[in-house]
């Protein structure tokens, strides 16, 4: 996937300036900045949102031009998010939902490998709840993660998945995304405000987004030690862009 | 495979018939502890399950009142006969209908069914059906009433009266599939005497060009209860005036209305819904949530809750409102289109679980409702 000088417009107001990257084959990639710097608006852009107005830019997603398809279209293509917040569905079950991701009918069963995988997330006990609905934050973190899985995607574009989420859960749903990316060849771009996810993903390049652009293409490590150490002023005055890298 | 039974039935039910009845809530023979099929005027079919014999009894109501003299006691006693133009129709000009009695302390483990068709065009229905859950008795039914797919136009006029004795558990499903020119007017009253549970449910998914019904019931004993749960689908022009009323007269005795409205394609959902809580101590709770899906359609909810005794306590609560953007974009990430995701909430949204029945039940009517959302 290769990102090309998005503009992106929400309610009138200039979010993002001139943001592009690209995503190789399995490539994970961390996006930090601070909050409100418009990371969960460059996600909604890319998966294709109503409200996020791409005033100028292109995304293009495995050598065809999607800047202009619909949600359903860029889901159907093999983009996948993973919501910051995702809401709550009422009425719909998370099994169904499940099936849904797997392409599966209401009758059809999962397999012993899917079973296996929402066993490992603990999320077996909230199948026939109502999706999200009176979930924690990190149980919704989990089931959001396990849907992806489930949808097999290509890209997948991963809101803040560390965010409220407790030390050992971190761990599976990390691990799994690791995993997945290994054995798909998919690619992830990761939004998090924290560096302990960093030690169960494999990421290439960490990258900061400030001020509607994206600065500083680097071992993300480096990157989240920098900016505990300076903050996001520090990447303001450093400004290494780094493009070239690409 | 035909069994048997089925090709019992298929002596008296044409095939035709029976493949249609299938698919709104009625079941194989041996599934059920009763069978009672009646088509346009007459009675063509009504059977008890052998392993149900003499603890149930299902025929058809005119045989039932030359068998039992006592039964004209029941006939015309929750309803006057002189209630309004519909109810006297039916006492005027009987098509038919059944006799229905759970034994005492009879439970019955197995779904009762009856299914009352309308296979020919204009035809103008009138059924009278009675039911007596005698005491301590347990038995639920499924009702389906319906037209067949070749009918355009028809009229059908209904009046049950339903007996639960004391201690008595009577669950209740009707099952509706009408069509776009017919007019259907259910007129339905029950008494509920000391500790009896009677739980009404109605169901209206297909596309109805006017319904309008307000079954009442008294809960007369001391304990008794009632609840009535609606599901019903507005759409394609659909008119649905439903409602219920319960008459708490019984000290302790309980009301309960749950109602699930969805309209839209220019549809019309009214649902009323009045508490009157006249004994002491007495409780109720009326519920209504509503989803309008388009600006050509309509919902109103008319919630009545009536006090006689300071001992009362009745509550309702009702929301209307659309579907949240937020959700059908959150589905359509996850590959579905806009009118799958919009089906899927609104089948989420139509809970059959409300309605108080055995699993295998309401697996049975969730499927019923699948299928009416996704056409
Ligand atoms: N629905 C909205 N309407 C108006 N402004 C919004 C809306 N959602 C987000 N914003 C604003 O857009 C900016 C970027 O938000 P967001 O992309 O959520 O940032 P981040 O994910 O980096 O915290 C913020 O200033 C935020 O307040
Ligand atoms: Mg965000």
């Amino acid at each position: 996937m290769e990102v090309k000088n998005l503009r992106v417009e929400l309610e009138d107001r200039l979010i993002l300036e001139d943001v592009s990257f690209g995503l190789r084959s399995s490539e994970i990639h961390v996006l930090f900045g601070p909050n409100g710097s418009g990371k969960t608006s460059l996600i909604s852009a890319i998966a294709g949102l109503p409200g996020y107005r791409i005033v100028s830019g292109r995304i293009i997603f495995m050598g065809e031009d999607i800047t202009g398809k619909s949600v359903e279209e860029r889901a159907r293509l093999g983009i996948g998010v993973g919501f910051q917040t995702p809401p709550e569905v009422t009425g719909v079950k998370l099994v169904d939902l499940l099936k849904l991701c797997l392409g599966k009918g209401s009758e059809d069963e999962f397999s012993a490998e899917e079973i296996r995988l929402i066993e490992h997330f603990r999320l077996q006990g909230f199948l026939n709840r109502e999706v999200n609905v009176g979930f924690s934050g990190g149980e919704r973190k989990r089931a959001e993660i396990l849907q992806l899985l489930f949808l097999k995607p290509k890209v997948m574009l991963l809101d803040e998945p560390d965010s409220g989420v407790d030390v050992e859960s971190l761990k599976i749903i990390a691990g799994e995304i690791q995993r997945y990316i290994e054995s798909s060849g998919a690619s992830a771009l990761v939004v998090t405000h924290k560096g302990d996810i960093l030690d169960y993903i494999k990421a290439k390049y960490g990258c900061v987004l400030l001020n509607g652009k994206l600065y500083c293409f680097m071992n993300p490590k480096r990157v989240y030690e920098d900016i505990k150490r300076e903050g996001y002023e520090g990447c303001i005055k450093c400004q290494m862009k780094g493009e070239e890298k690409w | 495979m035909v069994s048997l039974d089925e090709s019992k039935i298929l002596k008296k039910v044409p095939r035709h018939v029976l493949m249609e009845a299938y698919g709104v809530g009625v079941a194989r023979e041996e599934e059920r502890a009763g069978t009672f099929f009646h088509v346009d005027q007459s009675t063509l079919y009504s059977s008890v399950n052998e392993l149900f014999k003499g603890k149930i009894e299902l025929m058809d109501i005119r045989e039932a009142l030359q068998r039992y003299e006592w039964l004209s006691d029941y006939m015309w006693n929750a309803i006057q006969k002189s209630s309004d133009f519909f109810t006297k129709k039916v006492a005027e000009d009987l098509s038919g209908g059944y006799f229905l009695r759970i034994l005492p302390g009879a439970e019955v483990l197995f779904p009762l069914q009856s299914c009352l068709m309308i296979t020919q065009e204009g035809m103008e229905q009138r059924i009278h059906n009675i039911i007596i859950a005698e005491e301590n008795s347990k038995a639920h039914l499924i009702t389906s009433c319906l037209q067949h797919s070749a009918v355009r136009k028809a009229t059908h006029i209904g009046v049950t009266e339903v007996y639960v004795k004391r201690g008595a558990y009577l669950n209740s499903t009707m099952v509706h599939q009408w069509g776009d020119e017919t007019v259907v007017r259910p007129r339905s009253a029950s008494i509920i005497e000391e500790d009896g549970t009677f739980v009404s449910n109605y169901i209206c998914l297909r596309p109805v060009m006017d319904v309008q019904m307000y079954p009442v019931a008294y809960c007369r004993g001391k304990g008794s209860k009632v609840i009535f749960n609606s599901i019903l689908y507005g759409h394609r022009g659909s008119f649905i005036d439903a409602g219920s009323k319960a008459v708490l007269d019984g000290s302790e005795s309980r009301a309960e209305m749950i109602s699930r409205a969805v309209t839209r394609e220019g549809s019309k959902i009214i649902v009323r819904g009045s508490i009157e809580g006249n004994g002491r101590e007495c409780r109720g709770h009326l519920e209504c949530k509503g989803l309008i899906l388009d600006d050509e359609s309509f919902i109103q909810s008319i919630p009545e809750l009536i006090a006689r005794s300071k001992s009362v306590e009745i509550t309702h609560e009702a929301a209307i409102g659309r579907i949240s953007e937020k959700e059908i974009l959150y589905l359509m990430t996850r590959k579905l289109s806009k009118e799958q995701a919009t089906s899927l909430i609104v089948r989420g949204f139509m809970d059959a679980s409300i309605m108080g029945l055995p699993e295998a039940l309401t697996a049975e009517i969730s499927r019923i409702i699948e299928i009416a959302t996704k056409s």
